[in-house]
């Protein structure tokens, strides 16, 4: 199924694109698409551990599984105000 | 009133919308309190030339709701207005503005100081910081409105 994955700060400039679509399987998860990702793009494994994600404009747990067509967008550590 | 926008902010727009906002009749609120972020010159010994404000617009909207919930929650009689600004800003310029309104002061503070201590903590905005020799993304706090811990801190601080 094909989900499109937004990209903020430091992740946006690693991947040099602010959204990409990928086709994850049936049964993916937000981890699914994030290993993908990382897997695409080395530089951004290491930021694993201070991201937090969200899937259609809601803050979502890893473990959530995908739809077709679902946003995902993965948050560094944010840094507003 | 909970937004961002690219736009100059307006701080009188907010106080008036916290203060006549919901079910509250005219003249029920003693106190507003308002806080305006400002862009610093200097950080950690560098000279800042401007920061760039990046958001995931829904998703930020979404957590000034939540903010505005939990204040809600903890100080039924306060009512919050909030506008974050987006796109670059240069020292001096205002990058957030908000306003707390509440019948007693007590109340007002609380809240408007709960309010930043949230946004820093939950909202997807990013800041980079364009500054005399090179530029870096500037990381806070993983956001994660469901961690107890960090909504108990923010608290501390605003009844502090």
């Amino acid at each position: 199924m094909r989900v499109t994955i937004r990209l903020f700060a430091r992740l946006r400039d690693i991947a040099g694109a602010a959204d990409l679509v990928r086709d994850v399987p049936e049964g993916a998860t937000v981890e699914t698409a994030w290993q993908a990702l990382a897997t695409e793009f080395p530089a951004m494994a290491p930021h694993r551990a201070s991201l937090s994600a969200a899937v259609n404009a809601e803050y979502a747990r890893f473990t959530l599984a995908l739809s077709e067509r679902d946003e995902v967008v993965f948050l560094p550590p944010v840094s507003g105000g | 009133m909970l937004c961002l926008s690219c736009d100059e902010l307006d701080l009188a727009a907010l106080v008036r919308v916290a203060t006549e906002s919901g079910d509250h009749p005219p003249g029920r609120q003693g106190a507003i309190v308002t806080f305006l972020g400002t862009v610093r010159g200097g950080n950690l010994g560098r000279r800042v030339v401007e920061l760039e404000y990046q958001a995931y617009e829904p998703l930020a909207v979404r957590a000034f709701e939540i903010i505005a919930a939990e204040i809600a929650d903890t100080w039924p009689d306060a009512r919050l207005a909030l506008h974050h600004r987006i796109g670059r800003l240069r020292p001096g310029e205002v990058s957030i503005a908000i306003a707390a309104a509440s019948p007693h002061r007590a109340e007002a503070f609380s809240a408007c100081r709960y309010a930043i201590e949230r946004v820093k903590q939950i909202a997807p905005i990013w800041k980079r910081e364009i500054f005399e020799g090179g530029e870096a993304w500037i990381e806070g706090a993983t956001a994660d409105p469901s961690d107890s811990a960090a909504r108990q801190a923010a608290h501390r601080r605003a009844c502090g």
